[in-house]
């Protein structure tokens, strides 16, 4: 169950180093802060589980946000309730998040296409907007859900006295909201890359793209799609449900906000952006995204200013002033423009710009390979050449 | 149950299918016997994708039934119909154009061996080397070796069509259903193609063969059935079939149009 094709291995052994030396590398970039780190680690297992469904059937869930938001409340509850170790919330926002996935993709999947898509995003919108109404008993509707000092908290006050302040969740004493929360995060990314790769590499995996290339075919193969596609959208829930537990493990706050329906189309925005069907596509996509909210967005005239001192006063004063626009506030507006250029000239995401540049610099040196990765016009045809 | 003669395997009995007010298929009636090829031709519109369709699962038939060695295929999902033994070939080659040829001829094989749905997302493809042999060896049968990591998109459509034939064989089917397996191919592949159906026709299995070119027809059937408007007019072995005065009615007719 533990092995796996050696190309599979050093990728994962790659994004492994790369994903622990996070707090190393992003420094010079501003974000080597413990929230945005837990947030890189955190997005990235939701868009590795997205692309579970997405990437590999083809299906456009408009709703993942919904088990985000459903894992978050479970991890709250499991706080409240139970205790503040971190894996007892975990597990308790992949139960919660589990069951909803199930009964929603029962029903979503009875269609596909653009219908699938709707269904899915009326039920997360229906989820948003119950939790600010029907079920504010469990939501706590607009305040968001919160750890408070009446909680019943029963296995951690079987072992200890109830606290003068707010407990914060840890795991066996270690604190989860400083870099011990991110490596938390980190491990549990990893075990989700992990297994991702296995479901790609299996031939589930392969039944999965056999849907997404031609679901007429699979029937007519001999397979039950609906099975495979449901068990598909389960896994992908699960992941989204991980990924709002650990926002709660990390910050023990749910609010309704996580499930609306722009959070569902940013998750859509991480995987075209990074590489729809990679798999660390969506992780480049969501770290990109993140940075961009969070430190892109913090950017101000000031900074601009010692950006561009090295240019005369006032050629730099024009250039502040064009490039003000699209920092700070402005930060949608790069985002957008990226968007469309990434869509327009790689429809295959930053990761066909990687493939392309690779591919570019292998034929550099063996100018003979040149017409295995390009176009399919230039196969090279059997000897016996058998025209149409 | 239906009742059968002892060799006959897929029996489409009293089948009508209407849409609307057009009646697409009326009284078809046919017995596919054991071991046979069987063609079915007959003017454009007359019916004959309508009656595989019928008999696949896509669609349910107004009245009638389709019985496969005493079991009812009518009411059935595509799938469960493969699963019994009925494979097609459609008339647009049906293939997975995202995948490498080698996967395309896997996934079939998969299905036969695992049924319709299996959790196996822990499974390793390099494990399952049996199915892999099984998978390449049809590929060099078919002449598909030189490109077997190429996407199936890339292929020719003479090519496309030889690998959906493989795809259905690989699950060796009780049934083999082929859309006009030879449509806008030049006559060198038909030649290719046909020579490819005879060698199944050695294996024993049941074919049923839907085609315009008489060329195909002669070289391969053993019997022959004309449709025309939804109908059986003529049956038979291919030469008396020919020579039915209805038949040349039915194709002079549509001539004229």
């Amino acid at each position: 169950m533990f092995s796996m094709p050696k190309k599979d291995a050093i990728t994962f052994a790659l994004f492994a180093i790369v994903v622990l030396s996070m707090p190393i590398w992003l420094s010079p970039f501003g974000a080597s802060y413990p929230g945005l780190l837990q947030k890189f680690a955190i997005y990235a297992l939701l868009a590795v589980g997205y692309n579970i469904l997405f990437g590999l059937t083809g299906y456009l869930s408009f709703g993942h946000a919904a088990f985000l938001g459903v894992g978050s409340y479970a991890a709250v509850w499991s706080f409240k309730l139970l205790s503040m170790n971190p894996i007892l919330a975990i597990a308790f926002a992949m139960v919660f998040s589990g069951i909803f996935a199930l009964a929603i993709g029962y029903v979503s999947l009875r269609r596909s296409g653009i219908y699938f898509s709707i269904l899915t995003l009326a039920f997360a919108q229906m989820s948003y907007k119950l939790a600010y109404s029907v079920l504010s008993p469990i939501t706590h509707g607009e305040n968001g859900l919160q750890l408070t000092l009446q909680d019943p908290r029963v296995i951690d006050l079987m072992f200890m006295e109830r606290g003068v302040s707010l407990p914060t969740s840890s795991l066996f004493g270690i604190p989860m909201n400083g870099y011990e929360g991110f490596y938390f995060c980190a491990v549990i990314l990893l075990i989700g890359f992990f297994i991702a790769q296995k479901i790609t590499s299996s031939p589930f995996g392969m039944m999965l793209k056999g849907i997404k290339s031609n679901e007429d075919r699979m029937n007519y193969t001999g397979f039950n799609t609906k099975p495979y596609m449901l068990t598909a959208f389960v896994i992908s829930g699960i992941y989204a449900g991980i990924a709002g537990g650990l926002l709660s493990v990390t910050d023990p706050l749910a609010g309704a906000e996580r499930m609306q329906w722009t959070a569902s189309g940013e998750l859509v925005l991480m995987t075209i952006l990074g590489g729809v069907g990679t798999l660390i596509g969506p992780v480049i996509g969501a770290w990109i995204i993140k940075y961009f909210e969070n430190i892109f967005s913090a950017w101000n005239e000031s900074i601009l200013h010692n950006v561009f001192a090295f240019l005369p006063d006032n050629v730099e004063g024009i250039v502040v002033l064009i490039s003000s626009k699209f920092v700070g506030e402005g930060w949608h507006l790069t985002l957008g423009l990226m968007f469309v250029l990434v869509v327009v000239f790689l429809p295959g995401g930053i990761m066909e710009g990687v493939r392309r540049i690779a591919s570019w610099f292998s034929r550099r040196k063996d100018p003979t390979k040149d017409q295995e990765v390009t176009d399919p016009e230039n196969m090279p045809k059997p000897s016996s050449k058998k025209g149409e | 149950m239906v009742e059968t003669s002892h060799n006959t395997v897929l029996h489409v009995a009293d089948v009508h299918k209407t849409f609307g007010g057009l009646h697409a298929l009326a009284d078809v009636d046919l017995a596919f016997e054991e071991g046979t090829t069987h063609a079915i031709i007959g003017p454009n519109g007359a019916g004959k994708s309508t009656l595989l369709n019928v008999i696949v699962g896509k669609l349910a038939p107004s009245r009638g039934t389709v019985v496969l060695d005493g079991e009812v295929l009518t009411g059935k999902a595509p799938h469960e119909i493969n699963q019994m033994g009925v494979a097609r070939v459609f008339q647009t080659p049906e293939i997975f154009p995202e995948l490498s040829i080698f996967d395309n001829v896997m996934a079939p094989a998969f299905a036969k061996r695992d049924g319709a749905f299996k959790m196996n997302m822990f499974m390793s493809m390099e494990n399952e080397k049996d199915i892999a042999r099984e998978a390449e060896e049809i590929i060099v049968d078919f002449g598909l070796d030189a490109m077997i990591h190429t996407h199936a998109g890339a292929l020719s459509r003479g090519h496309k069509r030889r690998l959906e034939l493989a795809m259905c064989l690989i699950q060796k089917p009780r049934i083999l259903l082929l859309d006009e397996p030879t449509a806008g191919m030049s006559r060198h592949d038909t030649n290719t193609t046909i020579e490819l159906l005879k060698k199944i026709k050695s294996t024993g299995m049941t074919k049923v063969i839907i085609e315009h070119d008489m060329h195909v027809v002669f070289s391969l059937a053993d019997k022959v059935s004309v449709l025309a408007q939804g109908r059986i007019i003529s049956e038979g072995a291919p030469d008396e079939v020919r020579a039915d005065p209805k038949v040349q009615v039915a194709y002079l007719g549509e001539a004229e149009e």
